[in-house]
């Protein structure tokens, strides 16, 4: 039992790394900063729940196991809160994203000008 | 197939992976003109080398170095990004001719001096055999205390870390008496905005500055156990304050915690410390001699069955006199953080405010 729940745990941590990796290939890959964004912050919080899940089966049930959630919970609250962040303070400085048709209206402008057309 | 050596080593792998990772970030430090960019790579550097200081199993000062390289240094340097511009300047090579020989004669001789150094976890080495075996046979006896670190750092050198704490002391008063305590008129409330943006960061926020807080406690507490103690607590509470104030405004942040307050806790920090150590002595022992803590008088009152097995020597004072000191530390590190923090702030908001009038 102890074996097979060792070996899932390894199984897991692989598949975390090679996600984390695969967001590093995006990160360089995608064109813009918004995508790039996504590439990061997406695989990054995936990859490190699966690291973590792995490293909980493999340490068992321990206090070991309650440290490794508390830092799961940590994870899952900053960096999709980090990557809002980032996003928000690009958008608000009128980084335009690069892919689609996309007209940046400010939210506090948003009265003014409806949705879709061409004025800023 | 790659056909492994008969000897790999997954730890010199990790270890070569770790150097190379620091190599690469140190040249891009060197290369970038940009200095927000250098201040983030910093930081990575400081990750990296927390996470080789893991492998070589000195928790303690990677605990120090993520906290302290990672977190609160690039939190500084950012603010004192704020005052200049984001370049550097294009320096003429000749004149960093100079320089770079010097940095190359100076890391030569290091790695020249590195060759006589004993091997890595050498027994017979000076550094394991003479003062660091008697602490490590000592401390079970002397002390008490699991974490053997921790044991060395506030017992047997307690009065050196007296002078550090000092020092950190004297570095925040340096800093204040450049920059200021903080922006030097009121700060107006800030202007009402339609549509909050940040309301994202500000919940999250608000949910993770007292976990933060409460994790500073227990590094704190803990540091008698594990890896941890007054230092890395104290910058961890200081991060804690930190974010507030980057998050809800410095406004916010001086009204629960004002820079008065600071300027004393990091006062009350280094006189709490120096005060166990008289206390110590007006008891009869030496300074920071914490086996003298307790007067005899108050020893007495102890119940029996607290102290346990009575044929061995309780460690009370030591206890005790570690949790004073460390606390200590934790005060003076998290004010004087704070302190730095509050001058760069406050000079960058004086700052804009000239910019505003002109």
């Amino acid at each position: 039992m102890g074996d097979v729940l060792s070996w899932a745990g390894g199984g897991l941590v692989i598949v975390g790394v090679a996600l984390s990796v695969l967001g590093a290939v995006g990160v360089l890959r995608f064109p813009d900063f918004y995508t790039r964004i996504h590439a990061a912050s997406i695989t990054d919080t995936g990859g490190a729940s699966l690291v973590l899940l792995g490293l909980c089966l493999i340490a068992g049930l321990s206090l070991v196991t309650l440290k490794l959630v508390f830092v799961w919970v940590f994870v899952m609250l900053t960096t999709p809160v980090a990557a809002n962040a980032l996003a928000n303070a690009a958008f608000s400085s009128g980084h335009k994203p690069r892919i689609g048709a996309f007209q940046i209206v400010r939210t506090d402008e948003r009265r003014k000008t409806p949705r879709g057309t061409d004025q800023p | 197939m790659i056909a492994l050596p008969p000897s790999f080593d997954a730890n010199l792998a990790i270890d070569i992976v770790l150097l190379v990772m620091l190599l690469v970030v140190a040249g891009a430090i060197v290369r970038t003109r940009n200095l927000l960019a250098a201040i983030i790579l910093f930081g990575i550097y400081s990750l990296v080398s927390a996470v080789w200081l893991v492998v070589m199993d000195a928790p303690d000062v990677a605990f120090t170095e993520a906290v302290v390289g990672a977190g609160i240094s690039t939190i500084v340097l950012l603010g004192a990004i704020l005052l200049t511009r984001g370049e550097a300047e294009k320096t003429d090579w000749r004149r960093l001719a100079a320089p770079a020989l010097l940095c190359v004669a100076v890391g030569g001789l290091l790695v020249y001096a590195a060759m006589g150094l004993p091997a890595l976890g050498d027994a017979a080495s000076p550094a394991n055999a003479h003062v660091g075996r008697a602490y490590l046979e000592a401390t079970p006896r002397d002390i008490g205390i699991p974490n053997m670190v921790t044991a060395v750092l506030a017992s047997y050198r307690g009065f050196d870390t007296l002078g550090e704490t000092a020092v950190i002391f004297a570095a925040g008063i340096g800093v204040a008496l450049m920059l200021g305590f903080g922006p030097r008129a009121s700060l107006a409330p800030p202007p009402a905005v339609i549509g909050d943006h940040h309301v994202v960061l500000r919940v999250s926020a608000k949910f993770l500055i007292p976990l933060i807080a409460l994790f500073a406690f227990y590094v704190q507490f803990h540091g008698d156990l594990g890896a941890g103690g007054g230092f890395q607590a104290g910058v961890i509470m200081a991060a804690a304050i930190i974010l507030h104030a980057l998050v809800f405004g410095l406004r916010e942040t001086m009204a629960a915690v004002p820079p008065r307050v600071a300027r004393g806790a990091a006062s009350f920090g280094v006189l709490l410390y120096a005060g166990v150590g008289v206390a110590c002595m007006v008891n009869g022992g030496g300074f920071l001699d914490y086996d003298f803590l307790f007067p005899p008088a108050i020893e007495k009152q102890i119940p029996g069955w607290l102290l346990g097995d009575p044929d061995h020597a309780h460690h009370w004072g030591q206890h005790f006199g570690i949790m004073l000191i460390e606390l200590g530390v934790l005060l003076t590190v998290a004010a004087t953080m704070v302190t730095i923090f509050y001058g760069f702030a406050g000079r960058t908001v004086d700052a804009a405010r000239q910019e505003a009038k002109r």
